[in-house]
């Protein structure tokens, strides 16, 4: 397929890299030249200097022949205009990206009249994923699948847990569980289990199970499942109102602290019941006296990745809170890990996570498509959810009697409104939609899973 | 730096010599030359280096810049090394420096040779020679990157170190899909000229040779007169040929999307010029000596374009010329092809940023405090290609004169030393006096045939990654 990404921000470094990865043909264009330069000699992608929403430059990266156009500048407007120049130039899909929530609302209009076949919103996807671990905090990392039905939940195993020692199939056995152990990771390795594989002290385990299954596991294990109650939001941009109205709905007591005046006003003014804070959310005074090791959650919301990182650390000496951080630059992960932060956020990966899903389904036209895509491991293990239509080579047999290839589980199977955890002797139909956790082999369809 | 998978890179390529070897292996089969132990022989020797230097699999295949360079450099010199082997097995060559050198100025498409008389040689090595004339034109590099996926993205650096030109940019986005239709241009034009020699009753095997020496713009013979004695519609298929293939090969692909505008950029436009000021200048001066105007013109443009070119082709001894022509002959000579083609020289592309430059820092002298950007087919060209354009240049005299004053020992005429070094750096082939076009290279000593086998590489890679073999800071890891 050939792409076009408009913008070689971060987000489009990251994209040009992964749907490169893929075997797209990615041009990508920017006014910097030293971005393109930096880009097109660290990936094998054309790179086209100039502003990406004229046609003459549209032209020069081949819109003639793209099949999507992606714009991830830093300006809504200018995203728009690439995207509308795009469809008068060419036949190609686009997808732009909006942060601008009065632009965000508007997403329907845009993508019914203006032609655009996604609008993505980074914010909104951050603190929707913000919001879903707050509800759930002893997972340090929620996806659904199936509008919810179906959760992969990550958590940490602390040295004490009872879980420690036992392996997968004996943990199945002992608690009645209807869930799947998915992948482990631990150090820098990624696995992914099978039964045998034997749990240690501070890996990080993800599960796959129908929200009220991974409760009760959670219960079992003696983790605390109660939702936040309370929450502190250091930085108050564009996900912090998105987040805002989310709790708000959750019923949590929010407290947001932020350096400039008239933010803190619009927040104020916006929702009467959020405490806002005017101040330096760095200065330890200001946190203390707010009452940072009494809250329920924190969460660190600033520009600053730095900041973020240290201000987390701080609220985990000084209370026992859920912390969420938010990480911008996505290539320090590794590092990051080591740091036991609890929940990263990364908006960046999630906007990606999502074109490329988009970008991946496009794509495939025939078969079954990819539904929800998400990386469970950065760039080793990923979860894909794929509809099983007719005549699949996958459906009417036990799955016991299916040769899968290496690294590959099937880790749930929705059938209405059933939730299965697939066993060797359960059957794929037709209509279903099947959860699959892979290592990274980008599939299509469903049946690159078998050998 | 990236030890083993230079190695592996380096191993591939000799498998590939192997592969290309089976050229000459054929042609000394079908016309049953007992040479064809030879190649055999050769292959095998590449297999077995091969295999060695696939011993320890690389861990990581990433190439940085450095590698990159790296690798360019010494696949050339490892090419040549063992592209050598038939001419010391056949004893075509007095000894193995002759051999390399022969190599050398194959793969880099100089074409200066050190036979004395190039008819006594059987046909499989001529074969041998001309394919490695095509082989080098466009690069080796890039033709195993057209076919293998060696490594992911870093291969932009491989084809910048490789290709001729100040600034390199792909057609697609792919690297892959880019050097597969450079490949396929290449390929074309090759096939087109070879029908259109046959139509013009040559053998299959002149046609061959001749098309092969063409297109790589490399020009060893498999006549001591070189193109002399061949009818008048041949040298002029030749000549139209030699100018094709130094035209920048992406103007090729553009004009075939249909964006002709681009594809006749300015650096076409002023080659065009210079080709038909030079032509028009030498028919002037030569005109007398020639029996209609007719002929003056067709051979001022055979050698214009052989020159310019840098095929380094003949129909008329030019070291008999009058000096004006011989002068112009000479600054074809520096100025070289497009950039992006299989010709060598300093490159047009190169001259024009030069002479704009030249013209940037004049007006600066009038109003100090104008700010001026060069600019190049209505864009402006990047500092930093003003930049290393300035450098290159540089770089290119200093080597020129350590070349010369290492000749110098050789004890040869003025002209002979200078025009030697600027044939072989230039990857032209002929010079003046000695090494005029009826000449050869053969009397040179040792030393200076190693100088000018590295002139020829370094010109042909374009001075950097050879200078960079040679820095110390490169194989420390820092």
């Amino acid at each position: 397929m050939n792409i076009i990404i408009v913008g070689c921000g971060r987000v489009g470094q990251t994209l040009a890299a992964q749907l490169n990865e893929e075997g797209n043909n990615i041009t990508v264009i920017d006014t910097v030249a030293e971005s393109v330069k930096d880009l097109s000699a660290r990936y094998d992608v054309m790179g086209v200097v100039g502003n990406g929403a004229t046609h003459t430059i549209q032209q020069e990266a081949g819109i003639d022949s793209a099949d999507l156009l992606i714009a991830v500048t830093g300006s809504d407007e200018l995203n728009l205009l690439c995207c509308l120049i795009a469809k008068k130039a060419g036949n190609c899909q686009t997808i732009a990206r909006i942060k601008n929530p009065i632009y965000s609302a508007e997403a329907p209009y845009l993508k019914d009249e203006l032609g655009l076949a996604m609008v993505i919103n980074p914010e909104y996807e951050t603190a929707q994923e913000i919001a879903r671990v707050l509800r759930f905090p002893s997972a340090i990392k929620i996806e659904t699948f199936a509008k919810g039905r179906v959760e992969l939940l990550k958590f940490r195993l602390p040295e004490s847990s009872r879980l420690v020692g036992m392996s997968v199939k004996e943990v199945i056995m002992k608690l009645h569980c209807d869930i799947l152990v998915c992948t482990v990771e631990r150090d820098d390795e990624a696995y992914i289990a099978n039964g045998d594989f034997v749990f240690e002290g501070k890996d990080i385990i993800s599960i796959i199970a129908s929200p009220k299954n991974a409760a009760d596991f959670f219960r079992k294990i003696d983790y605390k499942t109660q939702s936040v109650k309370s929450a502190m939001i250091v930085g108050a941009g564009e996900t912090t109102h998105y987040l805002c109205n989310l709790m708000q709905k959750d019923g949590i007591d929010i407290k947001v602290i932020e350096k400039k005046l008239d933010v803190c006003e619009e927040i104020a003014d916006k929702w009467k019941n959020v405490a806002v804070i005017h101040g330096d959310g760095s200065d330890k005074e200001i946190l203390l006296e707010e009452g940072i090791g009494r809250v329920g959650a924190f969460v660190a919301l600033t520009g600053l990745d730095e900041e973020n990182i240290l201000l987390s650390l701080y609220a985990k000496s000084v209370g026992d809170a859920k912390l969420i951080t938010k990480i911008n630059r996505v290539d320090y992960d590794d590092v990051i890990r080591h740091l036991d932060l609890d929940s990263t956020v990364y908006p960046k990966s999630i906007t990606s996570d999502i074109i490329v899903r988009y970008a991946r389904a496009m794509k495939n036209t025939v078969g079954s498509n990819v539904e929800t895509l998400y990386n469970v491991i950065k760039g080793k293990v990923e979860a894909s959810e794929f509809i099983v239509r007719e005549n699949s080579p996958i459906t009417e047999k036990p799955l016991s009697e299916l040769t899968f290839k290496e690294n590959v589980l099937i880790a749930a199977i929705l059938r209405g409104k059933t939730v299965i955890i697939p066993r060797g002797h359960d059957v794929i139909k037709p209509g279903d939609a099947v959860v699959i956790v892979s290592g990274v082999m980008a599939l299509h369809d469903i049946c690159d899973v078998l050998r | 730096m990236n030890y083993r998978m230079i190695k592996y890179t380096l191993g591939w390529l000799l498998l590939f010599e192997a592969g290309f070897f089976l050229v000459p292996l054929l042609t000394a089969a079908v016309y049953g030359e007992s040479e064809i132990w030879c190649f055999a022989v050769s292959m095998l020797i590449c297999i077995a280096a091969a295999g060695l230097l696939f011993i320890g699999r690389p861990r990581s295949r990433v190439l940085y810049a450095r590698e990159g360079f790296v690798i360019v450099a010494l696949s050339w010199i490892f090419l040549s090394i063992f592209g050598a082997i038939p001419f010391v097995l056949s004893g075509v060559t007095p000894s193995y420096v002759d051999a390399l050198f022969e190599t050398v100025s194959g793969f880099t498409t100089t074409g200066a040779s050190i036979l004395p008389r190039v008819e006594d040689a059987p046909r499989c090595i001529l074969m041998w020679r001309s394919f490695t004339h095509w082989v080098g034109g466009m690069g080796v590099l890039v033709f195993i990157m057209a076919i293998l996926p060696l490594s992911g993205g870093q291969n932009m650096h491989i084809m910048k170190a490789e290709s001729p030109g100040p600034s390199v940019s792909k057609l697609v986005p792919r690297v892959r899909t880019t050097a597969l239709i450079l490949y396929v241009i290449y390929f074309a034009l090759t096939v087109l000229q070879f029908v259109l020699l046959l139509l013009g009753g040559m053998s299959v095997f002149d046609a061959l040779n001749t098309s092969f020496s063409t297109a790589g713009t490399g020009g060893f013979g498999f006549r001591n007169d070189s193109m002399a004695s061949f009818s008048s519609y041949i040298q002029i298929v030749v000549t139209v040929f030699m100018l094709l293939f130094s035209l920048n090969f992406s103007s090729y692909y553009l004009a075939f999307k249909g964006r002709f505008k681009d594809a006749f950029n300015s650096e076409i436009r002023v080659f065009i010029a210079i080709v038909a000021v030079s032509t028009a200048a030498i028919t002037l001066n030569i005109r007398d000596s020639f029996a209609t105007v007719g002929e003056a013109i067709k051979h001022a443009a055979f050698s214009v374009a052989s020159i310019i070119s840098t095929t380094g082709f003949m129909t008329v001894d030019f070291d008999l010329w009058p000096q004006f022509s011989k002068m112009v002959i000479l600054m074809v000579m520096f100025i070289g092809a497009c950039a992006g083609s299989t010709g060598g020289g300093i490159k047009v592309s190169r001259i024009i940023i030069l002479f704009k430059g030249i013209g940037r820092e004049i007006k600066t002298l009038l109003h100090p405090h104008r700010v001026r950007k060069i600019t190049m087919d209505a864009r402006p060209v990047d500092r930093e290609v003003v930049r290393s354009v300035n450098s290159y240049i540089m770089v290119y005299v200093l080597v020129f004169f350590a070349s010369m004053v290492i000749v110098s020992f050789d004890n040869h005429s003025f002209t002979t030393g200078f025009t030697a070094v600027s044939a072989t750096i230039n990857n032209v082939g002929p010079g003046l006096d000695m090494v005029g076009p009826t000449q050869n290279f053969s009397f040179f000593s040792i030393p200076s045939k190693l100088v000018l086998i590295f002139d020829m590489l370094a010109g042909r890679l374009e001075l950097f990654p050879m200078l960079l073999l040679f820095t110390p800071s490169t194989w420390r890891n820092k």
